[in-house]
């Protein structure tokens, strides 16, 4: 899959700029990178572009707040009220506290999907090792959670299940579906951002004109309904955590 | 002056749209691996044809029972719609899971391991 990447202009000058103190700082580590021309591969200088703008444009634009909003600040309350209604939807009332990690992971998701279609740039969540550590941030946050919310012991005994002669059968089921869900996450993300990339490369090697115009239409859509999907599902994880057994 | 750029132009896309596939087109591979080049091919189709396949089957029943549901009770709409996007999701998964295994076969350099 090698022939399929090229040098990006962003990473290189990034590279060129950074790369000997962080070939040094590594060292010091004890961790010498093959590749000592660009040691910071492009998706974490592409995760670095994500979190700098996201830094800049929503926290210059979080400035000189009033109460009676101005049009920025009410673009800024429609991104916010988004998250939080579906996080009052999903889990209740109670779900207003998970919006800060909610919110960044999901902004953070549907920038770094848009940023493949700007020239220049790829998408960091077409590689794995992005999506990998979404997924896994996700996966702790909702043990985590789950455990303040109902106690350490509380927590792990509703792995068993409600039966308790059933529990040695369902204990390793229960266990072997929530360590499937950080794998199903990462992939999802991963395989429909890579597929999209993909799909657009061939096209435009095939027709490099007009032709990929609506593919890359299609992405800003794949784009949407992935980080959508994600932060849905970190929702409904969260929610199963943190359900208390008689609510239901 | 301007008609005839406009034909120009028109011409040059035209003849670089149907050029483009023939320049894409790489030297053969090596013919000793070409069995194994076919049936990686024909095997790399067939997955995701498959995967395609049953799960286009299966989000349509999933579609069709949450129209049915939200035109008998459009009350019920904002849960249904929740449930259906959930259960889309899911069956997209598995698909995705076969597209990543087509793709690995299809792009992987079978003449520096077979």
């Amino acid at each position: 899959m090698e022939g399929l990447e090229h040098r990006l202009f962003v990473v290189e000058l990034f590279n060129k700029v950074f790369g000997k103190p962080v070939l040094a700082a590594l060292g010091l580590l004890g961790i010498h990178p093959q590749n000592t021309a660009s040691p910071v591969p492009d998706y974490i200088v592409m995760c670095l572009v994500v979190a700098v703008f996201l830094m800049l444009v929503l926290g210059l634009s979080a400035r000189k707040l009033s109460r009676i909003p101005s049009n920025r600040q009410n673009i800024l309350e429609l991104i916010i009220e988004t998250f939080e209604n579906l996080l009052v939807d999903i889990i209740g009332e109670d779900g207003r506290k998970y919006l800060p990690m909610i919110g960044t992971i999901g902004l953070f998701i549907f920038s770094a999907n848009l940023l493949g279609l700007v020239p220049g740039f790829m998408s960091p969540t077409s590689k794995l090792n992005v999506t990998a550590g979404c997924a896994i941030s996700v996966f702790i946050y909702y043990h985590w959670q789950g455990m303040k919310a109902q106690g350490i012991i509380k927590y792990l005994k509703h792995f068993t299940g409600p039966i308790p002669a059933l529990a040695p059968l369902l204990f390793p089921i229960e266990v072997i579906s929530h360590f499937s869900r950080p794998v199903s996450l990462s992939l999802r993300l991963f395989g429909n951002i890579f597929a999209e990339e993909l799909l657009i490369i061939i096209i435009a090697s095939i027709v490099p004109f007009v032709l990929p115009l609506p593919f890359m239409a299609v992405a800003i859509f794949t784009a949407v309904i992935q980080a959508f999907v994600f932060v849905l599902l970190a929702c409904i994880y969260i929610a199963g955590a943190v359900a208390h057994e008689e609510d239901n | 002056m301007i008609k005839t750029l406009k034909a120009l132009g028109l011409l040059l896309f035209f003849a670089l749209v149907v050029s483009g596939p023939l320049l894409a087109q790489e030297a053969g591979a090596n013919p000793e691996k070409a069995n194994l080049y076919k049936w990686s091919i024909i095997i790399g189709g067939a997955i995701i044809t498959l995967a395609a396949a049953a799960g286009a089957f299966c989000q349509a029943k999933a579609i069709s029972s949450a129209c049915e549901g939200i035109s008998r009770n459009p009350g019920a709409a904002p849960h249904i719609r929740f449930l259906l996007i959930f259960g889309l999701v899911l069956i997209e998964t598995l698909v995705i899971y076969a597209l990543l295994i087509t793709i690995i076969i299809l792009l992987i350099q079978w003449g520096k391991y077979a």
